[in-house]
């Protein structure tokens, strides 16, 4: 069965033809090539599939491109504007917070919904929130102090 | 991974999603935040020719207390949920439990409904529910109809709900004066399953005697576990350090959990122990506050 969908993908607006099975993970990468977005465990365990629907951080291998219409799904890519990192971007380069890189666009996009609802998270804030994307070289530390660092950028931090 | 083929459909109405289970009968299933459903069909542990997805359908996500129930709407989300001011005040083993449910980013997703519904006893809402004595609101093609939470779950990933049913509210009795609830769960790990878990509500007398107490297990056998005499050993008694140790001895001889990476069958029992006594003692602080 195929699906007509319409989807703003980082700010342009897609129409698509779907079948039910195609996972929002398969359709970001493989229909719109925006291969930022990485595939990891494949059983919504890891998170470097993280995406943002409607603003929230969700693992898009989870999650079918069918159930998606009409919504807005943000990608790493989307993160930069004007040719301008992210604050949380610059951040994670500043503060070597990512290390072999897998887990970062999924990091990233989790951190950065975290930096929208809380302009100054606490570093146990940090940590929970991001409890469910995995960095597997273990470079936790850096990225909370990375997210800690964006805060301040960002203007939230006393 | 990629599923096998179904067709997946998005009704607008609860009443169009039942004439869709009605219709495809036991080759249709129900899709509400998909944080199990879809692994498993993606796994391909399980497979169906249809997905009725129910997540879209207004009038499903709500908290509210009414008429002496608190009632959850099936398609709240677990974050949701986090967030209710209600909950974090008088239901203290959901406001527990809710955090410890998978992470972060699951909880943006899974429903509290589908968590109730899967019959999935390593689910944390099973046990929770019976705790609480709360009463599962389903429709079918003939009306609604409610079913004791005690009373809802027959086998592993079995429950009363027939193929054209959908759970649609959860309903939790408002606790009486004197009323305290608690979970306690070990996992290894955010986003594990529970290697034991106990979810309790208690309510106490004018004099501190216990009068109603309920402990439920998480994934201790095929359906949860509620720990009838463990419960009724406490009913009546003051509890003290020896009645709930001997209430957690009761409670953890009912589990029957299976021996998997998270332990041996003693050793998760012995949790099963261990964790009711926590939740027993941090239930009943709570209920000499209330």
């Amino acid at each position: 069965m195929k699906h007509q969908i319409s989807v703003t993908v980082n700010g342009t607006a897609h129409e698509a033809e779907v079948e039910s099975r195609l996972l929002l993970v398969h359709f970001i990468r493989e229909e719109l090539r925006l291969t930022g977005t990485h595939i990891g465990c494949d059983t919504s365990h890891c998170g470097v599939c993280t995406v943002l629907l409607d603003g929230q951080p969700v693992k898009s291998c989870t999650v079918l491109a069918a159930q998606v219409d009409g919504c807005k799904v943000s990608t790493v890519e989307g993160l930069e504007s004007g040719g301008k990192l992210h604050p949380i971007q610059e951040a994670f380069t500043e503060k070597h917070a990512l290390q072999c890189g897998y887990c970062t666009p999924g990091m990233l996009m989790t951190c950065s919904a975290l930096l929208e609802q809380n302009r100054n998270p606490s570093e146990q804030e940090i940590r929970q929130a991001i409890s469910g994307n995995l960095c597997r070289c273990t470079g936790y530390l850096n990225i909370v102090k990375a997210v800690q660092h964006a805060a301040q950028k960002i203007g939230g931090a006393p | 991974m990629i599923p096998a083929p179904f067709d997946y459909h998005r009704p607008g109405t609860l009443d169009e999603a039942i004439g869709l289970l009605s219709r495809h009968g036991g080759d249709a299933r129900v899709l509400s935040g998909g944080m199990s459903l879809l692994p498993a069909l993606k796994l391909r542990l399980g497979s169906c020719g249809h997905l009725v997805d129910i997540g879209r359908i207004p009038g499903l996500e709500y908290v509210k207390e009414d008429g002496g129930m608190l009632r959850i709407g099936a398609g709240t989300r677990q974050c949701v949920l986090a967030q209710s001011e209600v909950i974090n005040s008088r239901y203290g083993v959901l406001a527990d439990a809710v955090p410890l449910i998978a992470d972060p980013l699951v909880r943006n997703r899974g429903t509290f409904g589908g968590n109730v519904a899967n019959g999935d006893p390593a689910n944390d809402g099973p046990a929770i529910v019976i705790a609480l004595g709360a009463e599962l609101v389903a429709r079918g093609p003939q009306g609604e109809r409610t079913i004791a939470a005690n009373r809802f779950y027959k086998d592993l990933f079995v429950t009363a709900l027939a193929p054209d049913e959908i759970l649609t509210e959860i309903r939790i009795p408002q606790p009486p004066p004197r009323s305290g609830s608690a979970y306690r769960k070990l996992k290894r790990k955010t986003g594990d399953y529970a290697a034991a878990a106990a979810a309790v509500q208690l309510t106490l007398d004018a004099r501190g005697a216990v009068q109603r107490a309920c402990i439920a297990l998480t994934n201790a056998g095929p359906t949860p576990v509620e720990a009838v005499q463990g419960s009724r050993f406490l009913e009546g008694k003051t509890p003290d350090e020896k009645s709930i140790a001997e209430a957690a001895r009761l409670a953890a001889a009912a589990a029957a959990p299976s021996a998997d990476r998270r332990g041996s069958v003693e050793y998760k029992r012995e949790m099963a122990r261990v964790l009711t006594a926590r939740a027993l003692k941090a239930a009943l602080e709570r209920a000499g506050r209330s």
